[in-house]
């Protein structure tokens, strides 16, 4: 009973966060940066900014991630930051010969007001960066939003490195917000299928779930190059996948460059993934192809087949914007009833359309955005639920309250697996139910009487 | 749409200067909007006729990160825009990220966009260039003309000195440049002819010298600029002179500022020669 100090009675609060549902700005951004085809992260602040969100990153991908920082020090932090970037920035090329540099700022350097663009140009000016490579940067301070934002952002810079030649590249950029390498990979898979051609950024597969070869390669083949990044405002359009994580970016291509942008739900669960697949089908000019209509019916099967176990289950979900407004979707679709549900990610939109989503459902619904893991704890002993779905922080609730307990979102610390299936497709979908009913169908086994123990599920 | 940062010693006038002018360049036809980067929020009390407006830091404060231009934007006298970037209490907090905060915000919101119609956006600035925040406005893509008000007191003259710097510093890799001098006349011997001095020797030019008038007290004291006040005064035209002046300024610069031998040099002579 790690958590026995939580009450029942919910009592209002505003200036304290207990057991927060986000973390730091330059988690997402550090994140999106490795999706960058030979680019070394670099932290703009003090060593221990840099070392708390590359081990976190290492927790949940299993992987070395390799990242740079500014190393402030008291005089640092009171002369700004400009000559330790720059001879960072130095350095790095010197030694590890990244392409790309991607720079974030943190608290510190966002509070004495260091300027990334200046420090970049006077980079630039003093020859610190050497011919074809690029340096790259997004403000991230994190007292602002969460993770999510710094990932927004700093995708936001990618976009940025757009440069319009007049001449359509025939392509379509598809931003596929904060999911993991698997995702990303089935992305590609689909629009592949479907016979879209794309450039689909950040693309951390490759990257962040490659195969122990033995030899250490300090940037894996994958990640989108530069080449890539600069072509997208050629793109005949932009598919961004989650109004948080994506649409920044895919907006602003389409202000600056005029590439015509659609915001979509991030692909996971039935209609999301519908919805997903008719963008391409639109942007290619064809029908869906059978292989993909096939994998679709058999997720349709899979729902149908074991709606007896989803029906009318009570659901706590914790996690980021994009994807509880994905899973909540799903879950409705299925009869299953997502009934407290919470982010630690600002954002009143977020709870209008979670409401919207679930308006149809028999129970009533609990939402927060900036919420914690404390708040939502309280809902469930008040009200109890049949199933969590979160990160790995809620193993410390599902263990208190004996709920079984499916592990989806960011970060996964403690179980595998997340880096090489992917959630989001048809496919994705297959994974999904498989793990909530193995949490559910496992907790029926283990629970009911000899007489009622079935063989057959 | 030209955007000017005005900077300058505390106390120089910076605020009341800036929104005389501004009275001045909406005569001129000119849409303005003036955002005041200094946490006592005093910059746009002319223009609206008292201290009414409520900044974007209280309101971020009171009401959260969901906020709407038109809580943070209030119409003033011309039809301008007054904007209060506002901060902490005095010897707490940060001021400086305050200002980062709300121009970040003000971008945000759309303010500066085309549909706008903005054709001046004025920040006014507190004090000096004293961190990174207060060095916002300039920063590459905000204000890209400076002019800095002084007079011919020596810290008024130090201050426009170290301001140069900064300028210095983000116009080696940006677009912001130094506009001018502005002398705000405090009566001192020799004075335009030391800011003039001063001016060449910076690379730039006084670009207009604002006599000193009890005219500018008495608008004030009724919550008025001097054109609003009473446009018949003489100081209502130096204010439509230095408007004018400004809206058909072509010098733009990078300063080169002075070792503060060579500052304290030019006070001596000019000094001197008045005794």
């Amino acid at each position: 009973m790690l958590l026995r100090h939580t009450p029942k009675e919910i009592t209002e609060r505003d200036a304290l966060v207990i057991n927060p549902a986000k973390t730091c700005q330059p988690i997402g951004a550090m994140y999106a940066a490795l999706g960058i085809h030979g680019c070394l992260p670099h932290s703009h602040g003090s060593q221990g900014c840099c070392a708390y969100h590359r081990s976190t990153l290492t927790r949940h991908y299993k992987e070395p991630i390799s990242a740079a920082t500014s190393s402030f020090t008291e005089g640092a932090s009171v002369f700004g930051g400009q000559a330790n970037l720059i001879q960072a920035i130095n350095n790095i090329f010197s030694v590890y010969e990244p392409e790309v540099i991607a720079v974030h700022t943190t608290c510190l350097s966002e509070t004495i007001g260091d300027d990334l663009k200046q420090i970049t140009i006077k980079a630039t000016k003093d020859g610190k960066i050497p011919e074809g490579k690029h340096v790259i940067g997004a403000s991230t301070p994190s007292y602002v939003g969460s993770h999510v934002t710094g990932f927004s952002n700093m995708v936001k810079s990618m976009a940025m490195q757009a440069e319009k030649t007049g001449t359509k590249n025939g392509k379509v950029n598809v931003i596929p917000g904060w999911v993991e390498p698997s995702d990303m990979e089935e992305i590609k898979r689909l629009a592949a299928l479907v016979g879209v051609d794309i450039t689909l950024f950040p693309d951390t597969s490759g990257v962040l779930n490659g195969p122990l070869s033995g030899e250490y390669h300090m940037f894996p083949e994958g990640g989108t190059t530069m080449t890539e990044l600069k072509s997208t405002g050629d793109a005949v359009g932009t598919l961004a996948l989650g109004e948080w994580c994506s649409a920044d970016a895919a907006r602003w291509l389409d202000s600056t460059h005029k590439v015509p942008c659609k915001v979509l739900d991030m692909p996971f669960g039935l209609s999301a993934t519908d919805r997903f697949i008719d963008a391409l089908r639109i942007a290619a000019g064809v029908t869906v192809p059978d292989e993909v209509a096939h994998e679709r019916g058999q997720l349709v099967d899979m729902m149908s087949d074991m709606h007896q176990y989803f029906y009318n289950k009570k659901v706590a979900l914790v996690g980021d914007p994009d994807q509880l407004i994905a899973m909540t979707e799903f879950l409705v679709s299925i009869d299953m009833c997502p009934v407290h549900i919470v982010t630690g990610t600002p954002g009143k939109k977020f709870e209008k359309r979670i409401r919207e989503l679930t308006a149809d459902m028999p129970f009533e619904v609990n939402v927060k955005a900036a919420g914690d893991m404390f708040l939502l704890h309280q809902w469930i002993k008040n009200d109890p639920v049949d199933l969590i779905i979160g990160n790995t922080y809620c193993k410390y609730i599902a263990r208190d309250e004996d709920i079984p307990f499916v592990r989806w979102g960011f970060p996964i610390l403690d179980r595998v697996g997340h880096q090489y299936f992917p959630t989001v497709g048809y496919k994705g979908g297959l994974r999904l139910l498989e793990k909530i009913l193995m949490a559910l169908l496992d907790r029926k086994d283990r629970d009911d009487p000899e007489e009622t123990f079935e063989l057959v599920l | 749409m030209r955007k000017v940062a005005i900077y300058g010693k505390g106390g120089i006038g910076k605020s009341t200067t800036t929104q005389n002018t501004v009275a001045g360049l909406t005569e001129l036809g000119r849409k303005v909007m003036v955002v005041g980067c200094d946490p006592k929020a005093d910059s746009t009390r002319l223009l609206l006729g008292g201290l009414a407006q409520k900044s974007v830091l209280d309101t971020l404060r009171e009401e959260g990160e969901d906020v709407e231009l038109e809580d943070i934007r209030k119409p003033g006298f011309g039809d301008t825009w007054c904007v209060e970037s506002g901060g902490p209490e005095p010897g707490v907090g940060c001021a400086g990220r305050g200002i980062i905060t709300s121009i970040n915000m003000l971008e945000n919101l759309g303010a500066y966009e085309e549909s706008e119609a903005l054709d001046y956006a004025f920040y006014d600035v507190l004090g000096d260039v004293v961190c990174g925040g207060f060095a916002m406005p300039i920063r590459d893509g905000k204000a890209e003309e400076i002019y800095i008000v002084c007079s011919g007191e020596m810290m008024a003259m130090y201050a426009a000195n170290n301001i140069c710097k900064g300028i210095m510093k983000y116009a080696q890799s940006g677009s912001v440049r130094l506009g001018g001098l502005i002398c705000n006349s405090r009566n001192v011997d020799n004075e335009r002819e030391m800011i003039e001095e001063l001016a060449k020797k910076l690379g730039t030019q006084m670009i207009y010298f604002v006599p000193r008038d009890n005219d500018v007290q008495r608008a004030e004291i009724n919550r008025k600029t001097v054109i609003e006040w009473d446009g018949e005064v003489p100081q209502a035209n130096e204010y439509r002179g230095l408007a004018k002046a400004i809206d058909e300024n072509e010098m733009f610069v990078i300063p080169t500022p002075l070792e503060i031998e060579e500052l304290e040099q030019l006070l001596l002579d000019f000094g001197l020669m008045a005794a």
